[in-house]
């Protein structure tokens, strides 16, 4: 798809691309966080955006996420489709694991077993790309990209208790 | 520590006032800039209460005021930004130059100012006020509009040409040569050029020398830096404005972000200071003969600007709607105005007398003329 990137200077950045029915959207992102949303609806003035909604830097983290988590896990299966011997996998943390409690770092788990932690569910929430230092809660989901072995590797290591 | 009470009480007075005057403003839609140039016209020698005690402290906060101004202008742009503007927009932005400027040095040379002082009505008529049209674009959500992008970049690359432009005008207004002005205007491209590295080699570096947790720190290590930069800036007769843009350009990221923040209500503050002065250092009696000739220069100029307006929107492939918009957005002028006439003061006659209400009526009549095109 098509996104053209403008900088609007002193202000931010527009991202804008045309959807499936014509419309033209454009997401404004302001230096300090801010989103502003516009449309230009098919059939009108191509020139001139009606802005649909601003959300501060909070809600469009959560925006982002919404539209984000379903994609990711998407992505991941057609990536393990695309590349033999690669794996996807959920691997959850029991509340007597011993990594419960600890970041993420801790279970060095990229080290031990080659597969690659690249999201961690909590509740209805995706944190996507968790750094070493995100602190690990007991019912966690980790989402798990590697062979088969380390991913079963992963689900060992969280197990120990 | 012994403290007049007349000095606070009639600083306290115009703060009140402004705010009362900021208040309305905002109300109307306004940018508060026009009224607080009124409210100094309304104090002071000649207007209906004169401050005697508070105007020192006037005068000196708004050489504070100009220096944050020109500051948090520059912690706005980046490099990345300026090159890009650079790169797409320069004929719109020589095509704003010559349309705007030839005009107001026209009516210099008809006023019969000296070379300082057309060349200050050249500038004064150039500039328009990249802070009230940002935010005018942002409070009429066009954003999102198509011609956005080259109002935008016009203003930048205008904000830019007065970094080479103010040191001209400081040289000329103390008495300076033309070589002389010349030769201050390459060191300060030359200036311009090392901000530019700096701020791109080792821009990081240097926010995290000046930047600190505590914004207390963080404030005053970035206001000394730029007083004492904009002092040598204005040793060498380069402008202190020029030196405290330089500042702020250097400065990127988030050090940039949080010096914005803390500085943001300091800038407020000082700048309404800076444009009461320049409504206080002008005399009304003096203005009503002027009144005439400033409204016909702002009739000539507004047209111009829309015309420049026009071109770099039709250079975005902006339709003929989209077109008036840019230029009818681009009418206001504003604080550079002022700073222009600040700098060169009283000394060029008719000057401040034409510029001040020039500069009032386009800061009114602009944003409304911007709103009624749709």
């Amino acid at each position: 798809m098509d996104v053209r990137e403008t900088l609007l200077p002193g202000v931010g950045l527009r991202y804008e691309f045309d959807n499936t029915d014509g419309d033209r959207i454009a997401v404004i992102t302001h230096r300090g966080g801010d989103v502003e949303v516009f449309v230009s609806p098919a059939a009108t003035d191509p020139d001139r955006a009606r802005r649909v909604f601003r959300l501060t830097e909070r809600e469009a983290e959560a925006m982002a996420q919404i539209l984000g988590a379903p994609r990711m896990v998407e992505r991941f299966a057609d990536l393990s489709k695309q590349v033999p011997g690669l794996d996807a996998g959920q691997v959850e943390i029991g509340p007597d694991s011993r990594y419960a409690g600890q970041p993420l770092g801790d279970t060095k788990a990229r080290t031990r077993t080659g597969a690659s932690i690249v999201a961690i569910v909590r509740g209805d929430q995706v944190l996507a790309s968790p750094g070493p230092e995100e602190v690990l809660h007991p019912h966690d989901v980790l989402v798990v990209i590697g062979t088969e072995d380390g991913i079963a590797g992963v689900r060992q290591l969280v197990s120990r208790a | 520590m012994a403290v007049a009470s007349g000095f606070l009480l009639e600083l306290g007075l115009i703060l009140v006032a402004l705010s009362v005057l900021g208040a309305l403003a905002r109300r109307l839609g306004l940018s508060p800039i026009p009224l607080y140039l009124l409210g100094g016209l309304f104090l002071g020698e000649g207007g209906v209460a004169p401050v005697p005690a508070a105007a020192e402290f006037v005068e000196t906060g708004a050489s504070i005021g100009v220096v944050l101004l020109l500051l948090t202008l520059g912690l706005e742009f980046s490099v990345g930004e300026f090159s890009e503007s650079l790169r797409r927009h320069l004929p719109s932005a020589a095509v704003d130059l010559a349309l705007n400027a030839i005009p107001g040095a026209l009516a210099g040379w008809l006023l019969g100012l000296d070379a300082t002082g057309i060349v200050a009505m050249a500038g004064v008529t150039y500039i328009s006020s990249s802070g009230v049209i940002a935010r005018l674009l942002s409070d009429l959500r066009r954003l999102g509009n198509r011609e956005t992008p080259a109002v935008l970049s016009v203003l930048v690359l205008e904000d830019f040409a007065m970094a080479a432009y103010l040191p001209v005008l400081s040289v000329m207004a103390s008495g300076g040569t033309w070589q002389q002005a010349l030769h201050w205007m390459a060191i300060a491209l030359g200036a311009l050029t090392f901000a530019f590295l700096l701020s791109y080699r080792w821009g990081d570096y240097l926010g995290r020398a000046l930047g600190h947790p505590e914004d207390e720190q963080l404030l005053l290590r970035i206001m000394g830096l730029t007083l004492i930069v904009a002092a040598v800036a204005e040793h060498l007769h380069a402008s202190a404005a020029v030196g405290a843009f330089l500042v702020g350009l250097t400065l990127t990221g988030q050090t940039a972000d949080r010096a914005r923040a803390v500085l943001g209500p300091l800038r407020d503050l000082f700048a309404a200071v800076f444009f009461v002065a320049i409504g206080l250092s002008v005399d009304p009696s003096d203005l009503l003969p002027m009144l005439p000739f400033a409204l016909a220069l702002a009739a000539v100029t507004a047209a111009t600007k829309v015309l420049a307006g026009a071109y770099a929107a039709r250079r975005e492939g902006a339709g003929r709607s989209g077109q008036l918009r840019a230029g009818t957005a681009l009418i206001a002028r504003g604080e550079f105005s002022l700073v222009i006439i600040g700098l060169v003061g009283t000394g060029a006659g008719a000057l401040a007398a034409v510029a001040t209400p020039y500069v009032f009526i386009l800061a009114i009549i602009g944003p409304l003329i911007a709103r009624l095109v749709r």
